[in-house]
């Protein structure tokens, strides 16, 4: 069954959009003019130099009495200063070059303005990351350096990428479309580097498609997909309305949902595709419309737990939470959805972690940057274990099983041996709350509980690893 | 014996309420049965011990509920619930047994109180968020971990004013003195090293790697071992602190419990360097081992995400801090058997025994 209604409210919302538009485009209009663009180099997170050392800072004159609040503005900035002085790599370090490629890319506005990302999305985790191993490198004579590659041509991103790995750059953080994380990893094939995917979250780039010098560590769909269905199980939500959006990712998310179906024991008792104007929101006066046309599109589904919604651009999910006609929660890419990272993530640690980014970027941290961190660090954890700056080192301890990266989820991180996937907890969460954390208790493996979310090594189609 | 009982049906309630439908609740079905032994067998022990004993008191902070729960060590009963700042975490006794220090982390203090009366003495200053620190042997000064500022707070117990900082890794934590008072060793969280600090001039001298999340830091008797649990690496680290050099690293396995599972956070030794505790998270289980081969003796099954141990001052007895269960474990030393369960506020997070 598909519904038409994009055409529907249209003209209302012409305004709003093109104003939306403008502010999602506004990285592209900066990195992205005429093409090459020039590489920005970004210097280390180092601090002024005349930052005196925090130990010869006169004491803080508070006395017996109440000491002062701190978590006031300027008490941050002290953080932040400090913070940085501590990331200050020491004379005679040897340097270590990540290379943050990004490719900039129109893509629809998402329905609500706090969706809309950020023009620093995933360069301020690199950034954290980058001061976070320098603390570390200061005491391994170390030093880390951020360089980003920015263009909307995925030809000039691989030909940059190219003349770096000849420079003697190994390590290369990609948030780039599919296509494109396969055509840099192939223009790097035969240098020395590796290759983090840490912003496309489709499994044939794990399968069929793998390359053994390509890390993920962004989740694939199948992990965020059997992260939702084992709650569905813990919770016994066994009948799912499955609402599937037009686009292709839509389509891939979809297929991901019915995959944990199976897996889980869940059962989609209806597919019902929605068709919408890419693009249309309805924001300006909408909400009449859709108060209306929501229900009407959920009606006469058979008897049903919760309304999964696969719409990865966040473009009409977020309409169907308290609007649907049977009252059922909802699931999926809105309402309760997996994620990397929430911004009000605090077990495990993760409080600090976030007061961190927060003094280092000025705002809350995204799944993107919690990606991209994660990729920056295991470079600085091999740097770290290996004591060693050498590209081939690194690489080489990155592949051994040893290797594993603490990552605020209250375990060790490693990757999977046979596709180069980060295994990692998933948070199901709401806009505010995590509300759970996945691998769900009862879901037992041999080896670890993280190989039951996504695709385990005796499915896997990735043939490249078994023959290196 | 209504204690017994209900230590008991706690156990019971425990693998009742979790939704596990594993092995793993079957193997902690077939050692709560043990325990129902243990606890008879112990039974004759703990009036002993009763006879004898002074009023030694448990302080044990709840981190989610800003109380500390205190607990009458003789008769093994909660007595009071005393209100402190937010999130109590970190807890000591003053050399002199007289204040019990805590760390209110999301209130940046540190709050100290009279050991006896419970009555609110001070408070110190202690830097943002602290969690964890340790007095000097000699009694003053204190030092405290700040977990969200990269530093080491110095501070005069007294005076309660601060003498230093010290700029050490990102998320410092653990905070260990060797008992001649020539270093503090600090743990910091995701640089995962144990810094050591020079006390005559508040600097770090050595910089060791260890394994990743290290928690806390605690010296043997005779200052010859500093012990780091690493929580995310699942490992401790035996470090000579003369060689300033890792010696052995212990691993834990437990049949039937995942490996991610094995996370290592207290650590506490026997005063005659004979035994070493170490829970172990949300394995549930405190191990024992033998500190002359590093070998893991045997492990205690406790209750959930076990964080943190505190001995009583004759060492018969240890108390474990069990966060998600909400409650803390009583562990008979001698026999290595856990004895009893007592209910605390939520989320216990630290111990301390004064006498």
């Amino acid at each position: 069954m598909s519904f038409g209604i994009g055409a529907l409210c249209r003209p209302i919302t012409c305004v709003v959009l093109c104003t939306a538009v403008m502010l999602t485009s506004l990285p592209a209009k900066t990195g992205a003019q005429e093409a090459p663009p020039p590489p920005q180099s970004e210097p280390p997170a180092a601090a002024p130099s005349d930052q005196p050392a925090a130990s010869e800072k006169a004491p803080d004159a508070t006395q017996a009495a109440e000491p002062a609040a701190a978590g006031s503005e300027a008490d941050e900035k002290a953080k932040g200063e400090r913070e940085r002085a501590a990331a200050k790599p020491m004379p005679g370090a040897e340097k270590i070059n990540i290379v943050l490629i990004r490719e900039l890319h129109d893509r629809a506005p998402p329905l609500s303005l706090l969706d809309i990302p950020p023009a620093d999305d995933g360069i301020a985790g690199a950034k954290l990351a980058i001061q976070d191993n320098n603390t570390t490198g200061r005491f391994m004579k170390q030093e880390f350096v951020l360089d980003i590659v920015e263009s909307d041509k995925p030809e000039v991103l691989a030909a940059e990428a190219v003349k770096r790995a000849d420079g003697g750059n190994g390590f290369f953080v990609l948030d780039v479309p599919p296509k494109t994380v396969l055509a840099i990893a192939d223009a790097l094939k035969d240098k020395d580097a590796v290759v983090f995917n840490a912003g496309a979250p489709d499994d044939d780039l794990r399968e069929e498609n793998c390359r053994t010098n390509v890390k993920h560590t962004a989740p694939a769909r199948s992990m965020l997909a059997d992260a939702l269905g084992q709650y569905m199980a813990w919770k016994r939500w066994s009948k799912w309305f499955l609402i599937t959006g037009p686009q292709p990712e839509d389509k891939a998310f979809a297929d991901a949902i019915k995959r944990a179906a199976k897996r889980f024991g869940a059962r989609i008792v209806e597919e019902r595709n929605f068709a919408y104007e890419p693009g249309g929101r309805r924001t300006d006066g909408g909400f009449e419309q859709v108060q209306q046309q929501i229900p009407s599109f959920t009606q006469k589904a058979p008897e049903h737990d919760v309304q999964v919604v696969a719409d990865e651009g966040g473009l009409f999910g977020e309409y169907f939470p308290y609007r649907t006609w049977d009252a059922k929660p909802v699931i999926g890419t809105a309402g309760l959805y997996p994620t990397s990272w929430h911004p009000a993530m605090e077990q495990w640690g993760a409080t600090q972690f976030q007061n961190r980014f927060k003094r280092i970027s000025g705002r809350t941290m995204r799944a993107r940057d919690y990606d991209v961190w994660t990729a920056v660090r295991a470079v600085g954890e091999a740097a770290t274990r290996k004591k060693s700056s050498n590209v081939k080192d690194l690489i080489g301890y990155m592949r051994a099983p040893e290797f594993e990266i603490a990552a605020f989820k209250g375990q060790k991180l490693t990757f999977r041996a046979w596709n180069g996937q980060l295994r990692q907890p998933i948070l199901l969460t709401t806009a505010k709350l995590p509300v759970t954390v996945s691998p769900q208790p009862g879901f037992l493996h041999q080896l670890t509980e993280l190989d039951t979310l996504g695709i385990d090594k005796p499915e896997t189609k990735c043939t490249a690893y078994a023959t290196p | 014996m209504h204690g017994l009982r209900y230590a008991l049906n706690r156990a019971a309630g425990r693998s009742y309420h979790s939704h596990r439908i594993t092995p793993i609740t079957i193997k902690e079905r077939i050692t709560v049965k043990r325990l129902s032994l243990a606890i008879a067998l112990a039974g004759s022990a703990l009036m002993a011990a009763a006879g004898s004993a002074q009023a030694v008191t448990a302080f044990v902070s709840n981190e989610k509920d800003n109380t500390i729960t205190v607990i009458d060590m003789e008769k093994m009963e909660v007595t009071k619930t005393i209100k402190v700042g937010q999130r109590p975490r970190g807890i000591i006794l003053t050399k002199d047994g007289k204040w019990i220090l805590v760390c209110t982390s999301d209130d940046n203090r540190i709050e100290v109180y009279d050991a006896k009366t419970y009555e609110k003495v001070k408070i110190l200053p202690s830097g943002p968020d602290p969690e964890l620190f340790v007095l000097h042997p000699s009694g003053n000064p204190l030092y405290v971990a700040n977990e969200d500022d990269n530093i080491v707070t110095v501070v005069d117990i007294q005076t309660g004013k601060v003498l230093a900082e010290v700029p050490v890794g990102v998320e410092p934590e653990g905070m260990g003195a060797s008992p001649d008072g020539k270093y503090i060793v600090n743990t910091s969280e995701t640089t995962n090293m144990a810094h050591f600090i020079d006390t005559k001039t508040n600097e770090t001298v050595e910089n060791i790697l260890v394994d990743s999340r290290p928690r806390v830091a605690e010296f043997t008797a005779d200052g010859k071992q500093v012990w780091v649990s690493a929580e995310i690496g699942g490992t401790v680290s035996i470090i000579d602190p003369a060689e300033k050099k890792v010696i052995h690293k212990i691993t834990f396995e437990i049949p039937g419990v995942s490996k991610d599972a094995i996370q290592p956070v207290g650590v506490r030794i026997l005063n005659d360097g004979s035994k070493a505790f170490v829970a172990l998270g949300p394995a549930n289980r405190v191990a024992v081992i033998d500190t002359k081969t590093f070998a893991v003796e045997k492990y205690l099954l406790v209750g959930q995400r076990v964080w943190n141990l505190g001995f009583t001052p004759d060492q018969k007895f240890m108390v474990t801090t069990n966060g998600t269960s909400n409650d803390v474990s009583i562990v008979d030393v001698a026999n290595l058997k856990v004895i009893k369960s007592i209910p605390t506020g939520r989320y216990p997070w630290g111990v301390v025994i004064a006498p």
